[in-house]
């Protein structure tokens, strides 16, 4: 699965995107994964209501199943127009 | 139904000269153009626009689509800009034609309101003091609830 990050949390993981194996059954099992792997992972996701979701590209939710995801982006709330 | 995401400037007069020409059926026409603001009394040096490419574009789509749904619209354009902007210029316009000017006038309001916080955008503000990023505001989220 290819995990992608935006905005300050492209900045505060240090990458733009990277390809994971992962058998986490939710987005927030997901985080909980990379959370425990490093401090730049644990800062990043400390505060989910910061956070914004898309599972291949539609904006989801922290407790939407992945089933088959391809890609799951992580970012804070939006800002255009 | 045009919706164009791109690093170029674009020419507003151009765009909105052009969008729907030739429909004499459509007597409104409604644009609204987004501008790189300096709060800071001229100390902002530049915006850097980050965008999620692909899913912005079915973002903008499917809002634009949901547009033509709920009013009587002829034709919709939105373009978006991307990368570094500097105060003054335009980041972004959405045009509507309808054949009278309430719709025009609702759904481009419509199509800005989900744009701002529905659309992959985020904006990185340049100034001395150094670069930060944009926060949504709780009432852009707020607009939306007049729509549902």
């Amino acid at each position: 699965m290819d995990i992608l990050y935006f905005a300050w949390v492209r900045e505060r993981i240090g990458i733009p995107k990277e390809r994971v194996e992962t058998k986490a059954a939710t987005v927030a099992d997901l985080v909980q994964e990379l959370r425990a792997r490093e401090e730049r992972y644990d800062l990043a996701f400390s505060d989910l209501s910061a956070l914004r979701v898309a599972i291949d590209q539609e904006l989801s939710d922290f407790d939407a199943p992945l089933n088959d995801a391809r890609e799951v982006a992580f970012f804070p709330p939006m800002t255009g127009g | 139904m045009q919706v164009r995401v791109q690093n170029e400037a674009f020419n507003l007069g151009e765009e909105a000269n052009n969008f729907a020409r030739g429909r004499h059926d459509l007597g409104a026409i409604v644009t609204f153009s987004g501008v790189v603001r300096d709060d800071s009394a001229g100390g902002l040096q530049g915006m850097d626009i980050e965008h999620y490419p692909g899913m912005t574009e079915s973002a903008l789509k499917s809002i634009a689509d949901e547009a033509q749904t709920r009013w009587s619209l002829g034709d919709v354009l939105v373009i978006h800009r991307y990368g570094r902007l500097m105060p003054g210029e335009v980041i972004m316009m959405v045009a509507t034609a309808a054949r009278h000017r309430k719709d025009a006038f609702e759904a481009a309001e419509f199509l800005m309101d989900y744009l701002k916080s529905r659309a992959p955008f985020w904006k990185k503000e340049f100034t001395s003091d150094g670069a930060d990023w944009v926060a949504s505001k709780d009432e852009d989220e707020a607009a939306l609830n007049r729509w549902q």
